[in-house]
C-alpha cells in the first residue's frame, strides 16, 4: 500500500473529524500516568507519550465482562449477552501494543471464536504510532522483535519532524484517511527521511537480550528444573501485578453474581492471574501448582514457550510493564539472560 | 462458529437423584430438548447451578444407554454442594461434552484392564457400561476398584453388572466389620492380575497419588507405556482452552485431555 504524509498541524483536525463518527480512544495523561481512554476532544491526546499504564487489551477483554444473564425461579431463563459494539478508533498505539493484539486474536478468534471479542475487534480501527526512542529503561521491544510492525494496524504514523508518514495497513485505514484527513502521497525526500528516522530509531534502542529471542522456547525448556526459579520465586511476592498490566495475559475466572432480590443474576468473566495461589487449586484443596516457584515459572514459560508452541507467537512483546509494576523489580530481560547463561554453561 | 456463544449452557433437567455414599450423589439428567448428550466415555461437561456457578464433572454413564446421562458428584466445592441440594425436576445448565475421552478405537479388539481409585470410578463406569453394551468388540476385561472405606465404594448395587463384563476385584484401604473382602491399597490387588501385556490396554483413573503407584504395577505386568491411558484432574473454568486454569506446561487438559496416553505425558513436568 502507498505511504502517505500528514502534516502535524493536520493531525488533531483528523482526530476531530473522526470523533464525529467514532468513539476515539487514545493516550491521555492522568496524574503521573498515561492511560488509554475515550476522549471527547483531540486536545486530550498526548501524542508523544512514553507508555500507557495498561495495555489496550481491556477494550477487547474487559477486566469484568458479563457473559450471561439469568432469571431464577419457577421458569429459569438464561440468555447470552451479545454485544453490538459501536465503531472505535484506537489512536496512538505503540508497536508493542499492536503486536500484543495478534496474540489475543489468536487466542479468541483463531480457534473457538468468542463472538463478543471478535465483534469488539472487528469494530476497532488501530492507528499506531512509531516509537523513536525507548519509553524507559524497562522496555525491550527491539529484543523481542516487536519494534517493527508490519501488520495489525489500519494506519501507522511515524514522526518525520514537521509531518507524519502514514503507512496504510488495510482498506479500512485507507478509507478513513481519505475521508477524514488531508493526507497526501509521500515525496521521495520524505521517503528518504522516513528511512533515516527508522535507522536512527533502531540505533536509539539498545540490544539487551544476549541471544536471539527465537531461541527462547528451547532455552527455557532446557532449564525447567534449574534452581534459578526457586531463587527468583524468593523475590516474587506473588501479587499478580505483572499479569494485571501484561499486554498478552488473558487467563480468566468465570463466576456468578446474584442480585440482592435473589431472582436475577449474571455470569461474569473476570481477569485472573496464574501467580495467585488458588489459580490451579481444585475443589477439595489439591493445588497443582502449590508453590510460588511453580507459579512464577509457569508465567515465564507461558510467555516464552507455551504460547509460542500454541500459536507461533511469542507471549512477551517486551513492553516492560511487568517490571515497571513489579514490587521486586523482576525483569524478564535479566531472567532470560540469566537462564541463557546457565544454558550456555550447561 | 463465531455466532455461537461459547459460555452459554444448554438447559438440562434432573430426572433422578440417588444417594450413593455420604459424599456422592448420582444425578440422572436429560437435555431439555431430549436429545442425547452425544458424549464418549471419559469426556466431561461443565455443569451450572445458576446463581452459584459452574464446574467440570466427568460423565459416568455410557452413551449407549439412551438419551439420558449421569453425573456422579462429590459434594466438595461451591457448585457441587449446591447440586447436592437440588431435587428431581430442577433445571441446570450443561456445556459440552468436552475433551478427549478413552481411546475406543485403540481399545477395540484388545483386552482391557481398568484400575479405578475412589471417585475415579465415575468416568470408568461410563467405559465399563460401554464395554458391556458392546461386549463383542472387546477382549477380556479386568476391573480393579479401590476405595478408602467400604462405605465409600460407589455403584455397589452395580457390581454384578461389572462382574458380567469381566473379573472385578475390590479392595478398601481400611475395612470395617461389614467388609469380608480384600484390604489394602489398590496396588495390592495387582499380584492376582494376569494379563497378556501385548494385547492389553490399561486404563486408570484415580487421585494423583494412586497414579504414581499403579503405573509402577502396570510396568511390572509388562504393559508398555503407550498402552496405558489415564485421566487428569485440573481446575477448569471454561472447558475450551482459554481460561488457562487447567494448563500443564503447554497442554490444556480440557482440550487435549482429560484422558492422556501415559507415554505422551510421562516426561511432561507438572503432569503427574
Amino acid at each position: 500500500m502507498p505511504i502517505m504524509v500528514l502534516s502535524k498541524q493536520d493531525l488533531l483536525p483528523f482526530v476531530e473529524r473522526m470523533l464525529k463518527d467514532y468513539e476515539v480512544i487514545g493516550p491521555i495523561k492522568k496524574d503521573s500516568f498515561y492511560l488509554f481512554s475515550p476522549i471527547s476532544k483531540p486536545e486530550d491526546l498526548v501524542i508523544d507519550y512514553p507508555i500507557a499504564l495498561y495495555p489496550p487489551r481491556k477494550f477487547f477483554l474487559p477486566a469484568e465482562e458479563r457473559v450471561l444473564r439469568f432469571t431464577l425461579g419457577e421458569k429459569l431463563v438464561v440468555e447470552p449477552i451479545v454485544e453490538r459494539p459501536g465503531p472505535k478508533v484506537l489512536f496512538g498505539l505503540h508497536p508493542c501494543d499492536l503486536h500484543s493484539t495478534r496474540l489475543l486474536d489468536a487466542a479468541f478468534i483463531r480457534e473457538n471464536p468468542d463472538a463478543n471479542y471478535e465483534a469488539r475487534r472487528r469494530n476497532a480501527i488501530f492507528i499506531g504510532i512509531d516509537c523513536l526512542k525507548p519509553c524507559d529503561e524497562y522496555a525491550f521491544c527491539k529484543d523481542m522483535g516487536t519494534l517493527n510492525v508490519q501488520s495489525c494496524y489500519d494506519l501507522f504514523l511515524t514522526d518525520l519532524g514537521n509531518e507524519y508518514a502514514v503507512e496504510i495497513g488495510s482498506e479500512r485505514g485507507k478509507e478513513i484517511l481519505e475521508k477524514y484527513s488531508s493526507a497526501r502521497a509521500i515525496s521521495e525526500a520524505e521517503m528518504a527521511k522516513l528511512e533515516e528516522v527508522r535507522r536512527e530509531r533502531d540505533k536509539a534502542f539498545p540490544s539487551k537480550l544476549n541471544f536471539d529471542a527465537s531461541k527462547l522456547p528451547e532455552i527455557l525448556w532446557a532449564r525447567f528444573n534449574s534452581p534459578y526459579w526457586k531463587e527468583l520465586a524468593e523475590k516474587c511476592m506473588g501479587c499478580g501485578s505483572c499479569t494485571l498490566v501484561c499486554s498478552t495475559c488473558y487467563c480468566h475466572d468465570v463466576f456468578d453474581r446474584v442480585e440482592l432480590n435473589l431472582k436475577e443474576g449474571e455470569r461474569l468473566r473476570v481477569w485472573d492471574s496464574c501467580l495467585l495461589e488458588d489459580f490451579a487449586k481444585v475443589a477439595g484443596g489439591l493445588n497443582f501448582r502449590p508453590s510460588r516457584v511453580e507459579r512464577l515459572r509457569h508465567r515465564f514459560y507461558r510467555k516464552g514457550k507455551y504460547l509460542w508452541d500454541l500459536f507461533g507467537l511469542m507471549g512477551c512483546v517486551g513492553c516492560g510493564r511487568c517490571t515497571r509494576h513489579c514490587l521486586a523489580r523482576i525483569n524478564p530481560i535479566e531472567v532470560f539472560n540469566d537462564i541463557f547463561k546457565e544454558y550456555s554453561q550447561a | 462458529m463465531g455466532n455461537e456463544h461459547l459460555l452459554l449452557p444448554r438447559l438440562a433437567r434432573i430426572l433422578e437423584v440417588k444417594e450413593l455414599t455420604a459424599r456422592e450423589k448420582l444425578f440422572t439428567l436429560q437435555m431439555e430438548d431430549a436429545k442425547p448428550l452425544g458424549h464418549s466415555p471419559g469426556q466431561f461437561v461443565e455443569i451450572s447451578v445458576f446463581g452459584v456457578g459452574e464446574c467440570p464433572i466427568s460423565i459416568c454413564s455410557s452413551p449407549t444407554r439412551g438419551s439420558y446421562f449421569q453425573l456422579c458428584v462429590r459434594a466438595v466445592g461451591l457448585v457441587t454442594n449446591a447440586l447436592h441440594r437440588l431435587k428431581p425436576g430442577s433445571v441446570v445448565g450443561i456445556r459440552g461434552p468436552y475433551g478427549k475421552g478413552f481411546p475406543l478405537e485403540v481399545m477395540r479388539g484388545q483386552d482391557i484392564l481398568i484400575a479405578a481409585g475412589g471417585l475415579g470410578m465415575a468416568p470408568l463406569r461410563s467405559l465399563a457400561q460401554y464395554i458391556k453394551d458392546r461386549r463383542e468388540e472387546f477382549g477380556n476385561v479386568t476391573v480393579l476398584y479401590g476405595a478408602r472405606e467400604p462405605g465409600e465404594l460407589l455403584f455397589k448395587d452395580e457390581l454384578d453388572e461389572i462382574q458380567s463384563v469381566g473379573e472385578c476385584l475390590l479392595t478398601v484401604d481400611r475395612a470395617d466389620e461389614t467388609w469380608k473382602g480384600h484390604v489394602g491399597v489398590i496396588t495390592t490387588l495387582c499380584p492376582q492380575v494376569k494379563v497378556d501385556p501385548s494385547r492389553t490396554i490399561a486404563v486408570t483413573v484415580g487421585p494423583p497419588i494412586m497414579y504414581r503407584f499403579i503405573l509402577q504395577e502396570f510396568k511390572k505386568m509388562g504393559i508398555p507405556d503407550d498402552r496405558i491411558y489415564l485421566s487428569l484432574e485440573r481446575r477448569m473454568k471454561c472447558g475450551i482452552g482459554k481460561c488457562g486454569h487447567c494448563q500443564i506446561n503447554g497442554i490444556y487438559v480440557c482440550r487435549e485431555g482429560p484422558v492422556f496416553n501415559y507415554a505422551e505425558i510421562k516426561n511432561l513436568p507438572e503432569a503427574l
